[in-house]
């Protein structure tokens, strides 16, 4: 299963495998959404999510910038292919999906149990993923328990650009913008693959050697 | 005046009245170096502890032990003196609880910078590390005012 190439960076990726990553984005992305109907109990839309090859200091910006305060949901999976995961909201689409899930508020500020419940939403979507990413590639994965933090969305992505920056300087990121009604909301989800986790998906994805 | 931003990785140095700015640190550690006789400063931002941590070592200012020697030298290329020049840093919070201590990426940035400046012989007089909060570092070469601002204390002077 494991090929024999290294990648020096993502940006060494072929069009062959870039497709294969988006489609598993895009399962990934749908099974989210449906997770969130349900959850919501409310039809929850979901746009083609937009893969992005973003070197490390733009990666910020795509959540507004370094500073701006933003939620992160971060855990790591372990098994056939472990990595990182992070699931970044800006905090504006937080506050919708709390709303959504707990009743209606205007504050800045998010409460102990507005809280739990944007744990309970990150762990759903990234769980989601997940989901998606076994079943195509029929690798054992198990995430972590999540944990959460709001923060300066630089200061956030840190850790798991950390993590990239030991591969490489560019990051795969996937835009994924969920719709109820008129109202859009915006998430980012990160995989971060291990040294040598990249290679074992695209491996099991049938595209390792493209 | 100028604003010049160190991103991750990257580094900044200034002979002339700036700004350097690096914005929402987390683990991550800016380092400022000033000359106050000559009025250079210096910003670096750097991500890992060791560039034997990466598959390519480079770029030298993303790890604690190329980016101080890094941005010593070019101190030095811009005018300052060794003996006159001042550290302080900020940064290397952990922002996520992580199950292993090795995982606290903050914590060993903040130990290796410390370890390279004491190579170089150089002191720190003031430092903000640690802690769980993002911070945003702003330097004034013209002053040596160096401030940290976080989302939940608002900006003080380092």
């Amino acid at each position: 299963m494991k090929s024999d190439k290294q990648f020096k960076d993502i940006n060494d990726l072929s069009a062959v495998q870039m497709d294969a990553l988006k489609e598993v984005g895009n399962i990934g992305a749908g099974n989210a959404a449906t997770a969130l109907s349900k959850m919501l109990n409310k039809k929850i839309d979901m746009l083609v999510p937009e893969i992005r090859i973003t070197h490390l200091n733009k990666v910020a910006d795509l959540a507004g910038g370094p500073e701006v305060p933003v939620v992160g949901v971060y855990l790591t999976m372990s098994g056939d292919a472990p990595g990182h995961i992070m699931f970044i909201l800006p905090l504006k689409s937080a506050r919708k999906l709390v709303n959504m899930l707990i009743g209606e508020s205007d504050s800045e500020e998010f409460s102990e149990m507005e809280i739990s419940a944007l744990n309970e939403i990150g762990n759903i979507l990234a769980s989601s993923y997940l989901v998606a990413l076994t079943g195509f590639t029929g690798l054992a994965l198990y995430p972590s328990v999540p944990s959460l933090a709001i923060d300066m969305a630089g200061a956030i992505l840190n850790i798991v650009l950390v993590e990239l920056s030991k591969l490489g300087d560019y990051a795969l990121v996937i835009e994924t913008i969920f719709k109820e009604g008129d109202e859009d909301i915006k998430g980012f989800f990160f995989l971060i693959p291990d040294p040598g986790t990249l290679e074992i998906i695209l491996g099991a994805l049938g595209v390792g050697n493209l | 005046m100028k604003t010049l931003q160190a991103g991750m990785a990257e580094y900044q140095v200034s002979a002339e009245p700036a700004t350097l700015v690096a914005l929402g640190l987390g683990s991550c550690i800016g380092v400022c170096m000033y000359d106050p006789t000559q009025k250079v400063g210096g910003l670096l931002h750097i991500m890992l502890p060791s560039s034997a941590l990466a598959r390519v070592a480079t770029p030298p200012a993303k790890f604690a032990d190329t980016g101080v020697p890094l941005l010593f030298e070019e101190m030095k290329k811009a005018g300052a003196v060794a003996s006159q020049i001042i550290v302080k840093i900020a940064g290397g919070a952990q922002m996520f609880k992580v199950a292993s201590a090795t995982m606290n990426i903050g914590l060993r940035n903040a130990e290796a910078v410390k370890e390279e400046l004491a190579k170089l012989r150089l002191k720190i007089s003031a430092e903000d590390t640690g802690g769980t909060c993002g911070r945003t570092v702003k330097f004034d070469v013209e002053t040596g005012r160096i401030t940290v601002k976080t989302i939940g204390t608002g900006e003080k002077e380092l």
